[in-house]
């Protein structure tokens, strides 16, 4: 069997078995732990002097249509492979104790599991929406069933906001393949480069904007962001690790195969309006993230900030630039999961996440406090954390290409001071919840169990060695070449 | 073997399971419906043996075709009404309760034999290539249903539902026939095949008149397929009307008064001076019909009325691929629409009537916490409502998919876009039950005992919904 195709069967495998009674906390750890051994594995094996797709299977569906279940693997779907099942595990360990429906929340997961890794394990563009979508209804049960706040209104605003934006998506994707000379109509992502790499093929501009709005929505570009803070502050701790670590990039993984080898023309046509709404992300955004109030939201919206540095290396349209944008994916993946669960954690101890409230409760979880410490640098982008690499990759790339205009260097500006903004709200979360006098009710808290202490660390020591040795992705996401 | 063979096998089984259960002396009908059910599914199988056609030149082929379009829907409707037949014990208790108590399971049998009949009208109505008999078939199939949504003769509901059906159904009816006499009165003809050739030989001012009576024909037909603005029977309707009856109607009827559309429009697809009319009407249809259907779904609290709103919506994508009838792929992509249809509204209706017989009524509020009273339910609710929600990996998507590729391969630019703000508004208001089953706590934390026929429907069904969704190629092929 192909590897790959086990790795997405078994977070179903094991749903299965939650669903006839096996225990869903076991089955579902059990699952998560052999598809991370797996993807290290397959990450290890992958053969990067030959390149290209690797681990191929098909299975024809509708090959009339050209829409098959092809199979395979690079060196970014593998980033993005060894990515989804890192913060799979950690987010099913992290889990607290689920008094009721235990079942049921572990199968939601698995299922968000199950499709991100479906949707970067797949060669054909029809099978790539389709895993996307499988999360839709897991992430609106989870959010409605186990979330906090205003619970029911974020599951509505982000199932709604994400249906729609799938179907813009769709049309897109059913656009370019119709755009697509009949008799080789495909969705095929090798059949697709190939045309591309021949410069045959010149799909019209439109078709790039509706996929831009479908998948910029799915990542929250500025200004169709709205719906991700609120579900994220409101989703169970392991959903938001797992929608905010990973199916979020989806939409971007989308970009690098689709937008990117497809549209050249068209990305370069309106990448002014591109970098006008990453600079909405990255300027505006910040400054609603640092008039935040709450801890679970200012780290919402950090996220949405972070993804206008990624749309910036994707905007630079130069090879250091997108690999800058892909070890960024990776490495904002890791730490936002992180500052997720930390996150959590806290309002499991505290009850609140208001910094009005909160305060001082470093000196009774000085291991807490050091893991978010080290969660919210990586965030910030300090060096050492592989943020860092993949910010000034970035930078480089948008610098260099900014002979498309001075809206590029102005881009590279705003980016270069959004650093500083969000090391103003990241060390002023920081402050605010672990620094500063102790309130007397918040003396007895106990520190971080060793459980959340260490799928913690699972994810922040991957983010240290890409970090030191960038290498190690950027060798992955290397084998990608942007045209 | 003939085709018309299987209608008269569909009716004679029906004498026979009449027969049966006036002179049988059991108390408990149930039997009925499995022997009916038996006895199509044999039908069904016969189906697929080698079938002939009217031979050319006989009477019987200037009115009856055995096509694919006849043979793919044929099937259609005979595993719809088993799957009905099916649902007729479980929906014993609300007819005991409405029917008045003569002897024990008085009206159980009728109820259970009725659909039978309704299925053989719809299956001739589907192989009729001529306006005649499409009416006499039509006017058995609908008759049947007024009687059977008029059924609970003790409920108000059922008595307003049926009705509305009766008046709003015989106008229709009336449209219809005046429709074919107009066209009659101009071609000389009332056989659809034979409308290009009379039509090219009409001199120009017969095209008015000729327009005049295809517009009755197509206000009749809006009315079968629910199509705005002749869907205000829908909702009301399929509230009032017993549940299985309902399911009955928002699939079998909505596909034959489809597959009569069809073979009007591919016969003069060949006339452009009609044709190009046609198509701009159909397509406006199709355009409102899914900005109503819709948005007028999304405030609904009763389940019912809600399927009732969504089949409206359903048949707005239908229309949007039978606007886009110019693509070869548009009748495959409108038959794996409907199969999708059937298995996701059939399951639909199955949860929805074993849920309002335990919880006493159909409004989505007694869905809430369903997951903690019944997870299998839940779940086969939960798969329905994605799908016709339009989620991949069901046949839902399956279809929208291969409509909306038609659709933009014909150039329907504008019936995509407001597609995509309709499928939103679905995910709105199919949503509603997923929040209700599984976001609410429930009013009483008994189980719901589900019956193993109920079961067996689940797992058919939802199964259905699966495979549709992940290998959706055969029913594709079928219709090619």
């Amino acid at each position: 069997m192909s590897p790959l195709l086990l790795l997405i069967l078994l977070p179903l495998a094991a749903s299965l078995l939650i669903m006839v009674g096996a225990n869903p906390r076991r089955t579902a750890l059990g699952a998560a732990l052999l598809n991370l051994v797996l993807s290290v594995l397959l990450f290890a094996r992958y053969d990067l002097h030959a390149g290209g797709w690797q681990f191929v299977s098909e299975w024809h569906v509708l090959p009339n249509l050209g829409i098959n279940l092809s199979l395979g693997a690079d060196g970014l779907s593998l980033t993005m492979l060894l990515l989804s099942t890192l913060v799979t595990f950690s987010a099913l360990w992290i889990a607290p104790r689920i008094e009721k429906r235990e079942g049921l929340y572990y199968i939601c997961l698995l299922f968000i599991s199950a499709g991100v890794i479906g949707a970067f394990s797949t060669l054909d563009v029809f099978f790539l929406y389709s895993f996307h979508e499988l999360a839709l209804i897991p992430t609106f049960i989870l959010i409605g069933v186990w979330g906090s706040g205003d619970r029911q209104a974020a599951a509505w605003k982000a199932t709604i906001y994400l249906g729609a934006a799938s179907f813009v998506l769709l049309v897109g994707l059913i656009a370019l393949y119709l755009s697509l000379p009949s008799g080789i109509r495909t969705f095929d992502l090798r059949q697709l480069d190939q045309l591309a790499a021949a410069g045959t093929f010149h799909p019209a501009s439109w078709i790039y904007l509706l996929l831009l709005v479908g998948f910029g929505t799915l990542v929250s570009l500025f200004p169709f962001h709205s719906w991700a803070p609120p579900a994220y502050a409101c989703a169970p701790t392991p959903a938001a690790m797992l929608h905010s670590g990973v199916l979020k990039k989806f939409g971007l993984y989308g970009l690098i195969r689709i937008c990117l080898p497809l549209f050249p023309e068209a990305m370069q046509q309106f990448s002014l309006l591109l970098v006008l709404m990453l600079i909405g992300n990255i300027l505006y955004i910040g400054y609603v993230t640092v008039a935040q109030k709450r801890l679970d939201w200012t780290i919402g919206y950090s996220s949405v900030m972070h993804m206008g540095y990624i749309f910036l290396g994707l905007a630079s349209l130069t090879v250091i630039g997108v690999h800058g944008a892909a070890l960024l994916m990776f490495a904002h993946g890791l730490s936002v999961a992180a500052a997720f669960a930390l996150c959590g954690e806290i309002r499991r101890r505290t009850g609140t996440l208001d910094y009005s409230e909160l305060g001082g409760i470093g000196k009774v979880t000085p291991v807490l406090g050091l893991l978010f410490g080290f969660a919210a640098m990586a965030s910030v982008g300090l060096p050492g954390f592989a943020n860092f690499a993949g910010e000034i990759l970035v930078f480089f790339g948008a610098t260099f290409s900014s002979i498309y205009g001075p809206a590029m260097i102005l881009a590279v500006i705003v980016g270069v001071w959004g650093v500083v903004v969000s090391a103003i709200y990241m060390l002023r979360a920081y402050r605010s919840v672990f620094w500063g006098p102790i309130a007397a009710r918040w003396e007895t808290l106990t520190d971080i169990t060793p459980t959340a202490k260490w799928s913690v660390i699972l994810l922040l020591v991957p983010l240290m060695i890409a970090g030191f040795y960038p290498q190690f992705i950027l060798n992955m996401v290397g084998t990608i070449i942007p045209r | 073997m003939n085709t018309i063979f299987l209608e008269f096998a569909v009716v004679g089984l029906g004498i026979v399971l009449l027969l049966a259960e006036a002179f049988v002396d059991r108390t408990n009908k149930d039997y009925l419906a499995y022997l009916g059910s038996a006895g199509l599914f044999v039908i069904l199988l016969l189906s697929f043996l080698p079938i002939q056609g009217p031979a050319p030149g006989s009477s019987d082929a200037a009115f009856i075709t055995s096509d694919i379009l006849s043979v793919f829907f044929t099937r259609f409707l005979l595993i719809t009404t088993i799957i009905v037949l099916l649902m007729a014990p479980g929906f014993k208790p609300v007819l005991a309760r409405y029917l008045p108590a003569e002897r024990e399971g008085a009206g159980v049998g009728e109820f259970t034999i009725l659909p039978l009949f309704v299925c053989a009208g719809l299956m001739w109505m589907v192989s009729s290539i001529d306006f005649i008999m499409i009416f006499v078939a039509l006017e058995l199939a609908t008759i049947t249903l007024y009687v059977l949504s008029t059924y609970l003769r003790q409920n108000n509901a059922s008595l307003e539902a049926g009705t509305k059906f009766l008046i709003l159904g015989a106008l229709s009816t009336g449209f219809f026939v005046y429709g074919i006499t107009w066209i009659f009165g101009v071609t000389g003809t009332t056989n659809i095949t034979a409308l290009p050739h009379a039509i090219s030989l009409l001199p120009e001012s017969s095209i008015l008149p000729l327009l005049l009576g295809i517009a009755l024909i197509l206000v009749s037909l809006s009315f079968k397929i629910g199509a705005f603005p002749f869907q205000f029977w829908v909702p009301d309707v399929y509230q009032g009307a017993p549940t299985p009856v309902s399911a009955y109607l928002s699939v079998a009827s909505k596909a034959a008064g489809f597959v009569v559309l069809l073979r009007l429009l591919l016969a003069l697809e060949t006339v452009p001076v009609v044709a190009h009319k046609l198509y701009a009407v159909i397509t406006l249809l199709a355009g409102v019909t899914l900005i109503f259907g819709n948005l007028a779904a999304i405030p609904q609290t009763n389940l019912k009325r809600l399927l009732g709103y969504s089949s409206v919506a359903h048949a707005g994508y239908l229309l949007m691929g039978v606007a886009s009838l110019g693509s070869l792929m548009a009748i495959p992509a409108i038959g794996l629409y409907f199969a999708a249809y059937l298995a996701m509204t059939l399951l639909s209706f199955v949860v929805l009537m074993v849920v309002a017989e335990a919880t006493g009524g159909d409004e989505i509020s007694r869905f809430n916490g369903l997951s903690q009273r019944s997870p299998l339910l839940a779940g086969a609710m939960l798969l329905a409502m994605a799908s016709l929600a339009g989620i991949p990996f069901t046949a839902g998507f399956v279809g929208k998919f291969m409509i909306f590729e038609v659709a933009l391969k014909q150039g329907h630019f504008g019936l995509v876009a407001i597609g995509c703000v309709t499928v939103a508004a679905g995910f709105y208001y199919y949503f509603k039950v997923a929040r209700a089953m599984y976001w609410q706590q429930p009013t009483e934390e008994t189980a719901i005992p589900v019956s193993m026929t109920v079961r067996i429907l689940i797992a058919v069904l939802g199964a259905g919904i699966l495979a549709i969704g992940i290998y959706p190629g055969p029913i594709l092929a079928a219709l090619r």
